[in-house]
């Protein structure tokens, strides 16, 4: 799991986010777990820590409310719960829900099968690649 | 630490210091000793992969999202043998007459800036791409302009064998693009100018400097450094800072100029994202060949067109869930523009430094900015339903998604547009100003020669000179600038060495 992340809570944001990922074989989290990881590897310490908070806040803030923990939510409650912090008043709390989001989504469409399978194909060869 | 001696360092490799290189290179055939410090490394051509998120790390400070002190907005700049001219477009535009007369410096005009910058636009081989070259992505943002009336216009573009791979913004996997690495950089090198890779400047000082080398590291692209890992100290007779709108303030840290830093500028950016009804060459072709630069003045915003990778797409489309993911499975429909906000250098936005000395970004979004933005999305929403497209994504919109049938209300929905840091999807490059060039220490950190005041020896000659936003595509006017100052520098050598 990439930067110790709690696995449970991130997975769960990762689906909420990008619904597609419950398709996700093992092999294919463990491609996103890998591109997460490479990208964050260089960055510094503070940031990391930072994420690591965040998403413990992701997972706990929902037990106020709903009584249950993020990855314990019922889908349409998670994306509730996404929302209002990308919503917040708190440009801080805004910030730390698009780091997180620009993970995920680097994650998720970083990988060579998401490529294909959103039909994107770019080709060094350009114009003599096409059919 | 290990101690070396050259007459005349040259810090980054980008369009200054490129242009600077080549300029100063026939001073070697009389002995003088150059170098070229690149923090960035200097990729073979085979390691241009065009993969996004691997080409991103090889090519851009922090793989392209370097982010400003409140996280609300990321930076897009090159760290690489050639600098940004690696990973930009190639977009080759001649300076506004109206921004340079506006920038008022003394002893600086239009007309020598305008001779300069064309000699580089023949030299690094500019031309408009031919028709059939031009893929539907492009063709239908100038076709949407001109059926509203608008005054599209067609790019200029440095490049030369261009196959059309789409991948400019990751480095031409066909070296096509004709960039300070393909160009200034080897000339330099072929006269005796030495290009040192991996070579991070620390600080400088009198007639001194020291860098950090470091070795490359495991699997990562690109050549090891000539020089062994470590420090050096670096005596030297001239300086010539080129390492951009953030590094060379930075460097400068340590002077009494009460300008360094300020003025910061850039061009804040969304990507614009439509669906059309059927496939469209979209990944296919040069991704830039149009521009929109009617309203620049009037409510300052320039369009142009684009065309980005899945995870930037999917960065800059806002929101999350099932709407954002309809957009990204529609890849082969998209039609992209970029909103550039014409960004006015303003007092609250500069370059500060953390307790190391690198840069940090203080950055808020001015009134202007937002208006050109906001502005700019909703004129690209009304180019892409004149162009044919079903449905556009509105990252300013209440609703993310506008169908064509709305296309009546887009004056309401700009009414009620919201624009929120942290939450709207804004990037930017061009980054600018930081240390201008004017009369004096008061208004300015160097004459309008690029030489720091009160500092004879060390010159600026990158877009940090530029005393406000320039509007356009900036390398042009970056080489101009730099022609500049490697001339003063050629003129004075026989007193400075």
């Amino acid at each position: 799991m990439p930067l110790d992340l709690d696995l449970a809570t991130f997975r769960a944001v990762v689906a909420t986010i990008v619904p597609e990922s419950a398709a996700l074989d093992e092999q294919g989290w463990r491609d996103l777990d890998q591109v997460v990881e490479a990208l964050l590897r260089d960055r510094p310490e503070s940031l990391k820590r930072q994420l690591r908070l965040f998403l413990r806040a992701v997972a706990w803030l929902p037990v106020i409310r709903y009584g249950r923990t993020f990855s314990r939510l019922h889908p349409d409650a998670r994306a509730r719960v996404l929302a209002h912090l990308e919503n917040d008043r708190i440009l801080k709390v805004r910030v730390g829900f698009w780091g997180l989001r620009t993970i995920v989504l680097a994650g998720y469409y970083g990988r060579a099968a998401a490529a294909r399978e959103i039909g994107y194909a770019a080709d060094a060869r350009g114009w003599e690649a096409r059919p | 630490m290990r101690r070396l001696r050259y007459d005349i360092v040259i810090v980054g490799s980008g369009a200054g210091g490129g242009t600077v290189a080549e300029q100063l290179s026939p001073l070697c055939r009389q002995g003088v000793r150059i170098a070229v410090l690149e923090k960035g490394p200097r990729l073979r051509d085979d390691e241009f992969t065009g993969r996004e998120l691997e080409m991103a790390a090889a090519l851009y400070e922090d793989c392209g999202g370097f982010l400003t002190s409140d996280g609300a907005m990321t930076l897009a700049f090159g760290c690489a043998y050639g600098g940004s001219t690696v990973v930009y477009t190639g977009t080759s535009m001649l300076p506004p007459e109206r921004v340079i007369r506006r920038w008022n410096v003394p002893g600086l005009t239009h007309a020598d800036l305008e001779c300069r910058a064309r000699k580089y636009m023949a030299e690094n081989n500019v031309h408009f791409l031919p028709d059939e070259a031009i893929n539907e992505n492009n063709k239908l943002f100038a076709a949407g302009c001109r059926a509203l009336g608008y005054d599209v216009q067609q790019f200029p573009v440095n490049v030369k064998g261009c196959r059309g791979s789409s991948l400019c913004n990751l480095g031409c996997p066909n070296q096509a693009k004709q960039g300070t690495d393909r160009v200034q950089l080897p000339r330099a090198e072929q006269n005796g100018v030495e290009v040192v890779t991996r070579c991070e400047v620390l600080s400088i000082a009198d007639k001194t400097l020291t860098a950090r080398v470091s070795p490359k590291p495991a699997g990562g692209k690109g050549d090891p450094s000539p020089w062994e890992p470590g420090e050096y100290q670096i005596d030297v007779s001239i300086i010539v800072l080129c390492a951009g709108a953030l590094h060379t303030p930075a460097l400068l840290r340590h002077l009494p100029l009460p300008r360094v830093g300020r003025g910061f500028t850039c061009h804040p950016a969304m990507i614009m994202v439509a669906e059309h009804d059927r496939p469209i060459t979209n990944f296919v072709g040069h991704p830039k060949s149009y521009y929109l630069d009617q309203f620049a003045e009037s409510d300052r915003f320039v369009l142009e067109t684009c065309m980005y990778f899945p995870f930037i797409t999917a960065k800059s489309l806002a929101g999350f869930g099932a709407a954002h993911s309809t957009f990204m499975r529609a890849f082969p429909r998209l039609q992209m523009i970029l909103v550039l906000a014409c960004d006015k250098a303003d007092g609250h936005n500069r370059v500060t430094f953390d307790h190391a000395g690198r840069p940090v970004v203080d950055y808020r979004f001015q009134p202007d900015a937002i208006h050109g933005l906001v502005r700019g999305a909703i004129t690209s929403a009304k180019i892409f339903f004149a162009a044919g497209a079903a449905r556009v994504h509105m990252p300013v919109g209440r609703s993310a998604t506008i169908e064509a049938r709305d296309v009546e209300r887009l004056k309401e929905i700009a009414a009620a547009a919201e624009f929120k840091p942290g939450k709207t999807p804004v990037s930017a490059a061009h980054l600018q100003g930081g240390c201008a060039m004017g009369a004096g220490p008061s208004d300015s950190v160097t004459d309008c020669w690029g030489r720091v005041h009160g500092h004879p020896r060390l010159f600026v000659a990158d877009a940090s000179l530029f005393p406000d936003s320039l509007e356009i595509n900036p390398y042009v006017t970056i080489m101009a600038l730099a022609d500049r100052v490697a001339q003063r520098i050629r003129e004075e050598a026989p007193a400075l060495l």
